[in-house]
């Protein structure tokens, strides 16, 4: 790399002409995702709240690997608590005062404690935020205390999707199993087959996730989004000049598992089932494609990649059972070795009113691995 | 205290196929700074050769078979390994996180590949009559042959591994590659070249591993997959390139698997082993054997 590292994205919007296109292109999918059920048929639309759900949960995954640099495979994880969360009120509300039907035939004879306060909407909305925060601030914090980083954070956070999703599946009688929860009847009294329900929906996760977008682009501008940027770029050194890293990644952590947590919240009722199959290893990855396919440390780059990768997916698998993985896998591949910068990175490149945000080494020269250096790498 | 010591037992078995997956984790990870997401289809190629011998000799040479699967297996899983590294790693050095993404992809499509050779449903590869049976030490407590001679084809593995390392010219290479490339480079050995033996070597390995396990289970497209995350806390556990402590690890989190698997139920106790894993890395971040600190 014969030039000096690029800056990262332009902060300090100063002028309200900066301002302006910063939030231009979140007017813009706001207004498109507005006027999307005019064209879309029912089953469509559900789709696409459905992709909307999971464009919630990349811009989380984006502020914590596209710009504080840490790369999580657990997410599914806190996508499910938060969704778990919705599910037991939605249980509770469905059983109304009875036991959930799933925990009649695993013979529990009464609700477990753990249970029961997720009758109220009051208790279980705010978990479904709150859990996934406080949990991931705990087990980032005690992660990154002991200096794990890089791929070692990334293996631990796989290996945490896996076991939370086989705890799930093996404690029956309080998760449902491998089913999870489904056969929900109601949101808040209202019938979840109800279509105005599910457009009443549908509009709310838009404008959670324009909010969501709005609260990132103005997180990554604020005084933290420039720390986050530095922990990315030189921990070492963010380390050494007093500010305590540890804290801050744990805390954008913790913001990040929120964001996944209402992103389950959010899908729960909409398509109408939480397994352990959403938490896992896999989908945990596939997250991370969302972001990677859009463009890292870019904020419209997760919420198109979300969208893109989440249609691309659907319609393979619905229309070749049989390749769809090899296009997907190739998906994985080809976005790493040939748009490294994702769509919205490369469109930037390509345009040339930016510089690309992310400093990628292009040539195949090595770095020198360090051995002490690589240990944590 | 009979069935104690058939779990332990048990945990032995499991923790040295680890160990001999994690080997080629522990080279390519801690080494290389390479994630392959891909490591575990090399167990399931191995696996899968397995099969395909005891197929192509026939029924009849079920005991020849699976001898003859074994170098197999390591040339095949290696071959893939080597491959892998020319054409994809080769490019994405330096880029780690870039390195799981691209391999996590590698591994959905050697899956799928798998699923369209061989179909989706386990298959199933028959016991030589040699292996069956086993040795009865006390009432309840049996070694069977099988996971005997996993133990052992294990040790034998890692002992020419430590051979290959430290006895010969080209081990020389990697160890002097490993610890500082670009002195390496400079002096005149051929680092590419380096990289691609060590990656095969691992993979290799890793398709030693899935023939040892075509022995005590049926083989599935997805076998890998239960293996590697296990694996890879092995790596993390153990100490970064430390061979020693990648052993200790592997021991340990086979055996602390098998034991509390037996108090508890499965899923409680791989909760509580990765608890004990994140509360020992609280102790000691290295791992169980740090890297020395001075040079």
């Amino acid at each position: 790399m014969p030039n000096p590292a690029p800056s990262p994205a332009p902060r300090h919007p100063g002028t309200a002409a900066a301002l302006l296109r910063a939030l231009l292109p979140v007017l813009l999918i706001g207004v498109l995702l507005f006027l999307a059920p005019a064209v879309l048929s029912d089953f469509r639309q559900n789709l696409l709240a459905k992709f909307l759900c999971f464009a919630i949960l990349a811009v989380g995954i984006d502020l914590l690997w596209g710009y504080t640099g840490v790369l999580s495979l657990g997410h599914g994880v806190w996508f499910g608590l938060g969704g778990y969360a919705m599910g037991m009120y939605l249980k509770m509300e469905d059983a109304d005062g009875r036991l959930p039907d799933f925990m009649n035939w695993s013979g529990l004879t009464s609700v477990p404690w753990f249970w029961k306060p997720f009758e109220h909407p009051w208790f279980a909305l705010p978990m479904a935020l709150l859990g996934p925060g406080v949990a991931a601030f705990i087990v980032g914090f005690l992660i990154f205390r002991s200096r794990v980083k890089g791929a070692y954070f990334s293996i631990i956070t796989q290996a945490l999707a896996l076991i939370l999703s086989i705890l799930f599946v093996g404690q029956q009688q309080y998760t449902g199993g491998t089913n999870g929860l489904t056969n929900f009847s109601t949101l808040f009294g209202f019938s979840l087959a109800d279509r105005t329900t599910q457009d009443a929906l549908y509009y709310i996760t838009v404008s959670l996730l324009l909010l969501t977008m709005l609260f990132a682009l103005w997180l990554t501008r604020a005084p933290l989004g420039s720390l986050l940027v530095a922990i990315r770029d030189d921990e070492d050194r963010v380390r050494f000049s007093g500010h305590n890293v540890t804290a801050v990644k744990a805390l954008v952590f913790a913001i990040s598992a929120a964001l996944a947590g209402l992103a389950g919240a959010l899908y729960v009722p909409q398509v109408g089932i939480i397994s352990p199959a959403n938490m896992g290893i896999v989908p945990s990855i596939e997250f991370v494609l969302l972001v990677a396919v859009g463009g890292r440390a870019t904020i419209t780059g997760a919420v198109l990649g979300a969208i893109i990768v989440s249609w691309a997916r659907s319609t393979l698998s619905e229309n070749y059972p049989d390749t769809w993985l090899y296009l997907f896998g190739a998906l994985f591949i080809g976005s790493v070795l040939l748009f490294p910068a994702g769509i919205v990175g490369t469109w930037r490149a390509l345009l040339r009113t930016r510089r690309l945000p992310l400093r990628i080494p292009r040539s195949p020269l090595r770095p020198q691995l360090d051995p002490q250096g690589a240990a944590h790498e | 205290m009979d069935i104690w010591l058939q779990q332990l037992f048990n945990g032995l078995s499991l923790g040295s196929i680890l160990l001999l997956v994690a080997i080629g984790l522990a080279f390519s990870f801690g080494l290389m700074n390479v994630i392959n997401m891909a490591h575990g289809e090399m167990i399931m190629i191995g696996a899968y050769c397995a099969y395909l011998t005891e197929n192509l000799v026939g029924s009849g040479g079920a005991d020849i078979a699976f001898l003859l699967a074994l170098p197999l297996a390591f040339a095949v899983a290696g071959a893939v390994g080597m491959a892998l590294e020319v054409t994809l790693i080769r490019r994405l050095y330096g880029r780690p996180l870039d390195t799981l993404l691209a391999t996590w992809g590698v591994s959905l499509v050697l899956q799928q590949l798998a699923r369209s050779i061989f179909g989706a449903p386990n298959v199933q590869v028959t016991t030589p009559s040699w292996l069956q049976g086993g040795i009865a030490v006390t009432g309840a407590f049996t070694m069977p042959y099988i996971r005997l001679f996993i133990i052992g084809m294990v040790l034998v593995a890692i002992l020419l591994v430590w051979l290959y390392l430290t006895r010969t010219a080209a081990g020389r290479r990697t160890r002097a590659t490993m610890q500082n490339r670009e002195i390496a480079a400079a002096l005149g050995v051929r680092t590419p070249r380096v990289d691609m033996l060590t990656f095969g070597l691992g993979s290799g390995l890793a398709g030693l591993a899935g023939c040892a396990l075509a022995l005590i289970g049926p083989i599935g497209p997805s076998l890998g997959t239960y293996y590697i995350v296990d694996s890879f806390l092995v790596v993390i556990l153990g100490g970064i390139g430390q061979v020693v402590g990648t052993a200790i690890a592997a021991l340990a989190i086979g055996g602390a698997n098998a034991l509390l698997e037996f108090q508890l139920s499965a899923s409680v106790a791989k909760v509580l082993v990765f608890a004990l894993v994140i509360a020992f890395l609280q102790w000691r971040p290295a791992g169980i054997i740090a890297r020395r600190a001075a040079r």
